[in-house]
């Protein structure tokens, strides 16, 4: 069975969102992550990229297939993972991990901060419990 | 879209299950897709070996006094390089040159056996039974007996610099005398079966064609004896990432009715000493004429990960062609991938560009196969 946290909520397109102070940590839940297979390639937004809710934000692929991810609150991006960036700054990343989403996709494997402008939109996130039905199905 | 109903299971199903493989449909079969992951799968056939279930590959068996004579007409390979006991690679195409199939073709004393690809078996079992007799004017000289065996053997491949060691602690058969890609007929086990020295992964290897009843325990005993060396079960996904470092073609991929086997870097499967073969004119055509494409090898520069359909353009910016199949290499780990081109100046080392969703991004042509792995190639 995947894990899934209670302290997180959740979307249908599988990703997980963590809510601290107006800023929202999101990522791949473990289901995806198995789902998916051996990650090798994560296409993050860049930070000061505005993103809206449920638009194409980013790609992650496995050695098998690509999968979009899509912004699950509008806002600004504010931080993203640079273990899954294979470039930084125009430079190849030595730190290169995009493994960490399936190894820990809930705290080493998170993916991208965003700034939310919409707090009402929080309301149709999934609950654990919902989300653990979503996956059942 | 097929009912659930008509999908097939092999008789190694339950071992797929039991192992914990992620079980997908393939050409109408439930196959493993992978067990533990594609990357330690594949590791494993690089360094130690694997284990693989082809059950759903189609094996049809062409017998009588005409058999050879009707192959060689059905085949654009000559059977004659090779003795009985050997094996070639082939095409089967159309009358325009066009691939209908890929396939193994063992010479045996009185009959041939053709391994066929399992989503084409039904179109290649018409197509034989269409042409099958068509030979010669008055027809006798090239009739056969074609003979589906697909339902009755079960495929099982070993692959992988262990495979020899493995495979010899369950088998009296001398396996060290088997050369690449030759076949005896032998015990496995207690039962008899083929042994086949060949692989789609570049490694050294076997393929065991054995009795659907006899897969479960020569599975069995091969994942005990292969313990100690590492050897572990490998689905479909670590099968595409291994042939395409290896750069072997897949229909469907590279191959298809719309292309030539000259095109697609097969023109060494066109047997142009033999008088007669389906598609020989339009094929001979192109040789002489030199093909207007042409199968690359590419590894990516940037950032980004190459799949089939994605569009190739040159330095200035020109659509050339299209990726046939890309992945992330897991023994180069680097992105990968081959491309059918416009041949004009598409050279080792030339700088290329992939479109890969909405960018453009850098590639370079680059020598292929990607990897050369265990493979005792003959001379």
């Amino acid at each position: 069975m995947s894990k899934i946290p209670e302290n997180l909520l959740y979307t249908k397109e599988h990703e997980w969102v963590k809510i601290k102070d107006g800023v929202v940590t999101i990522g791949i839940t473990d289901y995806a992550q198995d789902q998916l297979g051996d990650i090798v390639f994560v296409e993050l937004p860049e930070v000061g990229d505005e993103v809206t809710q449920l638009e194409e934000m980013g790609v992650v692929e496995s050695v098998k297939t690509a999968s979009d991810m899509f912004a699950p609150l509008s806002g600004e991006i504010v931080g993203v993972n640079k273990f899954l960036m294979q470039e930084v700054d125009g430079e190849d990343n030595e730190d290169f991990h995009p493994e960490y989403v399936n190894q820990d996709p809930y705290v080493g494997g998170w993916i991208c901060k965003i700034k939310i402008s919409d707090e009402s939109e929080l309301e149709g996130l999934l609950s654990p419990e919902d989300y653990k039905q979503n996956t059942a199905q | 879209m097929e009912s659930v109903a008509q999908i097939k299971k092999t008789p190694l199903y339950d071992r797929h299950v039991e192992a914990g493989a992620k079980m997908v449909e393939f050409a109408g079969y439930l196959l493993p897709l992978q067990y533990t992951g594609i990357m330690e799968e594949h590791e494993a056939v690089r360094t130690a070996a694997g284990l693989f279930d082809l059950t759903h590959m189609g094996e049809l068996e062409i017998r009588g006094d005409w058999s050879l004579e009707f192959v060689q007409y059905l085949i654009t390979n000559d059977v004659n390089k090779i003795p009985v006991g050997g094996i070639v690679y082939s095409t089967i195409c159309n009358e325009y040159g066009g691939i209908l199939d890929d396939v193994l073709v063992y010479r045996m004393e009185d009959r041939i056996l053709l391994i066929v690809n399992a989503a084409n078996k039904d179109k290649i079992y018409r197509w034989i039974m269409d042409k099958e007799g068509t030979l010669s004017a008055d027809g006798r000289k090239d009739r056969c007996l074609v003979v589906d065996k697909s339902q009755k053997l079960a495929l099982i491949a070993i692959q992988g610099p262990k495979s020899e060691e493995i495979l010899q602690r369950i088998t009296p058969v001398n396996l060290s005398e088997i050369k690449y890609y030759n076949f005896v007929k032998g015990k496995i086990l207690d039962t008899e079966g083929i042994i086949s020295r060949t692989g789609y992964t570049g490694e050294d290897g076997f393929e065991l064609y054995v009795a659907n009843e006899d897969a479960v325990p020569i599975w069995d005993s091969l994942m005990v004896e292969g313990e100690e060396y590492g050897l572990k079960p490998v689905g479909l996904g670590a099968r595409d990432t291994l042939r395409l470092e290896a750069k072997f073609a897949l229909y469907g991929h590279e191959l298809n009715e719309e292309r030539n086997p000259v095109e697609v870097g097969l023109k060494w499967v066109v047997g142009k000493d033999k008088p007669i073969f389906i598609g020989k004119t339009p094929i001979m055509k192109v040789i002489e004429n030199k093909p207007e494409r042409k199968l690359i090898g590419f590894e990516m520069k940037s950032p980004g990960i190459p799949r089939q359909d994605c569009k190739v353009f040159n330095e200035d910016d020109e659509e050339v062609g299209i990726v046939t199949s890309g992945t992330f290499s897991p023994t180069l780990k680097k992105a990968i991938g081959l491309a059918l081109v416009n041949r004009k100046g598409m050279k080792v080392g030339k700088p290329i560009k992939i479109q890969i969703r909405k960018k453009l991004v850098p590639a370079m042509i680059v020598k292929t196969p990607f990897y050369k792995g265990s493979v005792k190639r003959n001379k």
